[in-house]
């Protein structure tokens, strides 16, 4: 019964939605009293959806077996959590997930939005039901989550070992806010398209949805890349993979998007500009979803593999993005141009800004697709760090050069002497580090060298709006902007380190033995079993001294897991003030010695801090914007 | 400066900025794009050694050799037709046996030995479970 109920509740949000748009078009053609209703449906729409969503949940919870999706991706004897997260841990129940917060970011717009003017509300509101028909068509036709079994099995098949980790519970969730909450800039980009309502009102109602969808996408990409790390055992923090690519490059658009859109609210420039990156950003969250969720890839993401499912998705794919630019090609005419600006102003920089993001956007798009549309035509190619590294790092140096004298130029016009001044101690603090930094690894490679050294002067740089103002009445949007530029150079320092001065150690040793990785002595101490109620192990013991004192015991462990039946390495790893000891524990030679291998990874917890303060700069912002928008709703100042 | 001149300045340094990434990206991917080989393709392309190389096949039977150093293996990757020597320091997945398909990222080094950086047993099943395996076997034997 359950399911069903959540089948019918999937049927009749469908249904809805298409009443949405349907009383979307009447009222933006005029219509009064379907004007009305748009706001109410799109409320009760995201409710079905919730509902679903929670009764899919519960069901897993409760372990129905007589559901195909639980009983393939679930079983009773996993704990509580890998049941209920278990969810999303699949196709169908993540697609839902997608639907479900499409559906609330819907409704999201149509309680909260109060700037917007309300004819673009509407068509907005239309443009979020557009996308909503084609994903409920989606998961109503190819990717039902309650299809039941007809005789129930014993127990289920079990999650992916790998995705048996508290990190499931988290991972998902928040990404996906990011990438389907970009579908709101999206619909307010084709609202204003079809209201022709381009203008400072209009980017100051959407700054903060893109704002807090960016926020999302910046903690999921984080987490990400940390679960990553320290799931996969190979001791990297991001691999190029497809899959990655696929979070990044909504990121990189959403992150120029929100440049451009500040330009947009605060100098009335870069109208067209903006609404392109609006649908370029969520176009990126719709192909991430085609790359993940269409199985021409093998990866952890991808749960199944179903030809009709991979044409659909790229049938929507086409539909939408091609549907939007072909709105965005007829209406851009009409879009007045916007307001001029210097070449050395804050606008040029930001222009700079957007330009670089959209250059390392068109590197990994390309280093991520083109790999793909050859092996259509029988020609395998792999395209890997070396090339993405090369291709994206150069820009993106240039880029945190850039962002060192962004925020310390003027609106409208700036004197170039006076900005070369105001960015002096930087300059001079980057040089230094880059001095200090050859002499002491005179072996450092030039990306690496010039990413730390970038960093020191960025994190000076990033401060400097704070410099000489009273600290109590800075806005809280331009500190959110310091703190995200800090973290970004925080980060770029933990990327230098980890890449230049990791220390590693693949050896094989009996019980007993010690190697030295880094400034760590590491006995291998034992070896003994340990279990839980899905999987047995073997655990290692290790102590690591570090100078004197008492050893720190790490436990990598060789898992086993019976639901379905996997080998997994679980790896051990322990956080210093200034690195992390990370180890793994490999196979069994044969003659009683063990495969370890250990790394050194100095200041590598720099790289996930710097992107947590890069969170916490947007929060910061979004909550700037909310309070100043509610105390004085027509006025506007940036730092 | 007069707005279409600033225009013109702007779409200029544009321009200039995206075929600079280009020729950047152009050159990053001609070094380092690996193209995939199998056994039989790597010896009539006669590779380059050092040159960034993807190589697939089958592990020959009875060609697995564990060195002393309990860490570094070395085998040979076959398709029927030809044989290519690949030596590998590492933790090897947990597929990878003899007989099973493999995919290796590497370079050739002189006197035509494969040295390894990372090994994927093909058709990875601890990513998936085993009926899904079983599907992505079948298109992939189709997409050949």
């Amino acid at each position: 019964m359950i399911a069903e109920a959540g089948l019918a509740a999937l049927w009749l949000g469908a249904a809805l939605c298409a009443l949405q748009l349907i009383a979307s078009i009447a009222a933006v053609r005029g219509d009064r009293d379907l004007a009305v209703i748009v706001r109410p449906v799109a409320v009760a729409q995201a409710l079905l959806t919730l509902l679903a969503f929670g009764l899919l949940i519960w069901l897993f919870v409760r372990v129905d077996l007589s559901v195909l999706l639980v009983a393939q991706n679930d079983n009773s004897e996993k704990p509580l959590l890998y049941r209920f997260a278990a969810t999303w841990g699949n196709h169908e129940g993540s697609m839902l997930m997608w639907v479900t917060i499409l559906g609330v970011a819907g409704a999201g717009i149509a309680l909260f939005e109060r700037k917007l003017d309300p004819r673009t509300l509407i068509a907005t509101l239309g443009g979020q039901a557009t996308i909503g028909l084609g994903f409920y068509a989606f998961l109503l036709f190819a990717s039902n989550p309650f299809a039941r079994l007809p005789a129930p099995p014993p127990d289920g098949q079990g999650l992916n070992p790998l995705l048996q980790d508290p990190g499931l519970a988290f991972h998902p969730p928040t990404l996906y806010l990011g990438y389907v909450g970009l579908s709101v800039a999206f619909s307010f980009a084709i609202g204003a398209l079809v209201t022709r309502d381009v203008g400072p009102a209009f980017a100051k109602a959407m700054r903060p949805w893109v704002l807090a969808a960016w926020i999302f996408l910046t903690i999921g990409i984080t987490a990400g890349s940390y679960w990553a790390y320290y799931e996969l055992g190979w001791g990297g923090w991001w691999f190029w993979d497809p899959v990655e690519n696929a979070s990044l490059m909504p990121w990189l658009a959403a992150t120029a998007l929100l440049h451009s859109v500040t330009v947009l609210a605060t100098r009335d420039g870069l109208r067209a500009w903006t609404l392109m990156l609006a649908v370029v950003a969520f176009s990126m969250s719709m192909i991430g979803t085609f790359l993940v969720r269409s199985g021409i890839l093998t990866s952890v993401h991808a749960f199944a593999v179903d030809p009709r499912r991979g044409v659909f998705l790229l049938a929507l794919l086409f539909l939408y993005i091609g549907g939007a630019l072909a709105l965005f090609g007829l209406r851009v005419g009409t879009v007045r141009e916007g307001a001029k600006f210097d070449l050395v102003s804050r606008e040029a920089g930001l222009v700079a800004n957007n330009l670089l993001l959209s250059v390392i956007l068109g590197v990994v798009l390309f280093g991520t697709l083109y790999p793909l549309i050859l092996e259509t035509l029988g020609v395998k190619i792999s395209i890997g760090p070396p090339y993405f590294n090369r291709a994206a790092g150069a820009p993106a140096l240039l880029l945190v050069t850039l962002m060192a004298a962004g925020p310390l130029l003027r609106w409208r016009r700036d004197d170039a002497r006076a900005l070369l001044r105001r960015v002096a101690p930087a300059a001079v603090l980057a040089v230094a580090a880059l001095v200090a930094v050859k002499l002491l690894a005179p072996s450092i490679g030039l990306l690496a060298l010039l990413g730390l050294a970038l960093a020191a002067g960025l994190a000076l740089a990033s401060l400097a709006p704070l410099w000489r103002r009273n600290l109590l009445r800075t806005p809280l949007f331009t500190w959110g902007m310091v703190i995200a530029h800090f973290g970004i150079a925080v980060s770029l320092a933990g990327m230098a380190c980890d890449s230049s001065f990791t220390a590693e150690k693949l050896v094989a040793a009996r019980v007993g033995e010690t190697i030295a990785v880094g400034p760590y002595q590491v006995r291998f101490a034992g070896l003994e079993p340990a279990f839980e109620s899905n999987w047995q192990a073997l655990q290692a013991t290790l102590e690591a001294r570090r100078g004197g004192g008492d050893p720190l015991l790490l436990h990598p462990q060789a898992r086993s897991y019976w639901a379905p039946p996997t080998d997994t390495s679980e790896t051990a790893i322990h956080t210093a003030i200034d690195g992390q000891l990370y180890t793994v524990l490999g196979k069994p030679v044969g003659d009683g010695r063990w495969q370890l291998r250990l790394w050194w990874k100095p200041f590598v917890t720099l790289i996930w801090a710097g992107g947590f303060l890069v969170a916490i700069g947007g929060a910061l912002a979004l909550i700037g914007r909310l309070r100043r928008g509610r105390r004085r709703p027509p006025q506007e100042a940036w730092a | 400066m007069k707005p279409k001149t600033q225009r013109l300045t702007l779409a200029l340094f544009a321009v200039a900025a995206i075929v600079a990434a280009a020729l950047l990206a152009l050159s990053a991917f001609k070094n380092q794009a690996a193209y995939y080989y199998t056994p039989a393709d790597a010896a009539k392309a006669h590779l380059p050694p050092g040159a960034a190389v993807r190589l697939g096949g089958m592990v020959e039977k009875g060609s697995l050799k564990r060195l002393p150093d309990g860490v570094t293996i070395t085998f040979v990757v076959t398709d029927g037709a030809a044989t290519v020597p690949v030596r590998f320091s590492g933790i090897v997945p947990a597929l990878f046996r003899e007989g099973s398909g493999v995919v290796a990222d590497g370079r050739f080094a002189e006197g035509g030995q494969f040295v390894a950086d990372t090994i994927l047993a093909k058709h990875d099943e601890r990513y998936m479970p085993p009926q899904v395996a079983g599907a992505m076997h079948k298109s992939a034997s189709l997409r050949k």
